[in-house]
């Protein structure tokens, strides 16, 4: 059963950026793709606890601000050392302007 | 006292322990405040710039490296050698430069640009480039963390005689053949298997035999040739013309705080001419690397003038820092507690020192 929650106004989140969303103490990041889709993954870098939100979009790539550790935010999939654990995703939905992302999957 | 000193520092001893108990490990270390915005463009990724410096440092090398050779074999060793001291330079002291920006994979948009840069610079600077590569990882974490950081130069006290050789590369390199062929056998040292996970194991012991079958191709050829020029220009500079990389890198951190959680007190940024930002590129804006390490190499002075008002004022020269850190690294030889204190300018954040953090 999904559990939509409502992260942020569509237009809280530059295109190609990324945010930080908390909810009940677990940091998200919802991400714009240049093309306009909206994502989201857990908010911190698996290699280490360094929060994404403060990392660097470049298509469909967000880079770590601490050690450069990269990975795809659309699967999660890591990129290259020094991250070699993917990232949890979360599926997303906008509706009114709002986005909201399925936390049911923790 | 040797052994003891290096223990005090092991990553794999009681003084990681005492960092993890103590919060000091993967903690949250002090950033200046800069708006998203600002930030995003600070961060932005261009190939122009490295791509320029790149053709001047390589096409330099293969210039002044030709030049060199001809001059040994043809005319005189001693018209050859100022040439080959340059080539050297750009070999073995901007070689560290080159392999510290691109292992951050900021210096190019391209990957694999960063990539190929990092694995000749590795090379040239005989750093195996995975363990290297997460190293240096955890130097950013855990900045002169005693126990956590594997990069600590000047210790407390400093292994002198160390230090003073390395300018001359008479450690790292019989270390570096020695690790070399430790990894071409397919093994760890307990320190390197503490930072390199074991799925990245593989590629340490793959390089080592690549890079052992380039040195003894070098060998071949000196023999083949009866000349030492092969090895002035393969292996020879990180021995001949490394000692700049020495002078750039002891001002990072040599004599500074050690276990507090702010690059403004254990990282020094320094005003440096055009050459020197060139052999270092622009390492020198040491702390501000340090607070944001994902800043390109040619965006730090601009980062710089950005948080300028937080930090202390920079060093007016590298004269000026070995002035404070030399008597400060021999003072810690007798009192173990000494240390460079930086004072900020008013109005700037306090200290992100462990006693205020509690």
């Amino acid at each position: 059963m999904p559990n939509w929650v409502p992260a942020c106004a569509i237009d809280d989140v530059d295109e190609e950026d990324v945010i930080p969303f908390e909810h009940l103490g677990v940091d998200y990041a919802i991400y714009r793709s240049p093309d306009d889709q909206y994502f989201a993954t857990a908010g911190h870098c698996t290699h280490e606890k360094t929060l994404l939100c403060d990392g660097l979009v470049m298509g469909a790539i967000v880079e770590c601000p601490k050690h450069n550790g990269r990975f795809d935010y659309r699967d999660g999939s890591p990129q290259g050392a020094p991250v070699i654990v993917g990232l949890q995703i979360y599926p997303t939905m906008i509706d009114s302007g709002t986005v909201y992302i399925d936390i049911d999957i923790d | 006292m040797g052994r003891e000193r290096l223990a005090l520092y092991s990553l794999v001893g009681p003084a990681s322990d005492e960092a993890v108990e103590r919060g000091l490990a993967g903690a949250v270390w002090f950033k200046s405040e800069v708006p998203r915005k600002r930030m995003k463009e600070l961060m932005r990724r261009e190939d122009g710039p490295a791509i320029r410096d790149t053709a001047i440092w390589l096409g330099g090398m293969i210039l002044l490296g030709a030049a060199g050779a001809w001059l040994w074999i043809s005319v005189s060793p001693w018209l050859a050698a100022p040439v080959l001291l340059l080539y050297g330079l750009l070999y073995a002291s901007a070689g560290d430069s080159r392999w510290h920006e691109a292992g951050h994979g900021t210096a190019f948009k391209t990957r694999w640009m960063d990539t190929a840069v990092y694995e000749i610079a590795s090379f040239m600077m005989m750093r195996e480039p995975t363990v290297w590569r997460w190293n240096h990882t955890r130097h950013h974490t855990d900045t002169i963390i005693v126990g956590r950081d594997p990069e600590i130069a000047a210790m407390r006290p400093a292994r002198l005689a160390r230090i003073l050789l390395n300018f001359f590369g008479l450690v790292d390199v019989p270390t570096s053949f020695k690790l070399m062929f430790l990894h071409a056998v397919g093994r760890l040292t307990p320190d390197e298997a503490e930072v390199v996970p074991d799925q990245e194991q593989h590629r340490v012991y793959r390089k080592a035999r690549i890079w052992l079958a380039i040195y003894a191709a070098t060998v071949v050829v000196a023999v083949l040739t009866g000349s030492i020029v092969p090895f002035l220009l393969v292996g020879g500079p990180r021995i001949y013309a490394t000692f700049m990389h020495l002078v750039y890198g002891l001002t990072q951190h040599a004599g500074m705080g050690e276990n507090v959680l702010d690059h403004r007190l254990n990282t020094r940024t320094i005003k440096m001419c055009w050459f020197n930002r060139f052999l270092y590129w622009n390492m020198n804006y040491h702390v501000e690397h340090h607070m944001f390490p994902m800043v390109p190499f040619h965006r730090l002075p601009e980062l710089h003038e950005q948080i300028k008002g937080d930090l202390a004022p920079v060093y007016p020269s590298i004269w000026a820092a070995y002035k404070e850190l030399v008597p400060a690294v021999l003072k810690q030889l007798k009192d173990q507690s000494y240390h460079v204190r930086r004072e900020l300018p008013p109005g700037a954040p306090p200290y992100n020192e462990p006693a205020l953090i509690a």
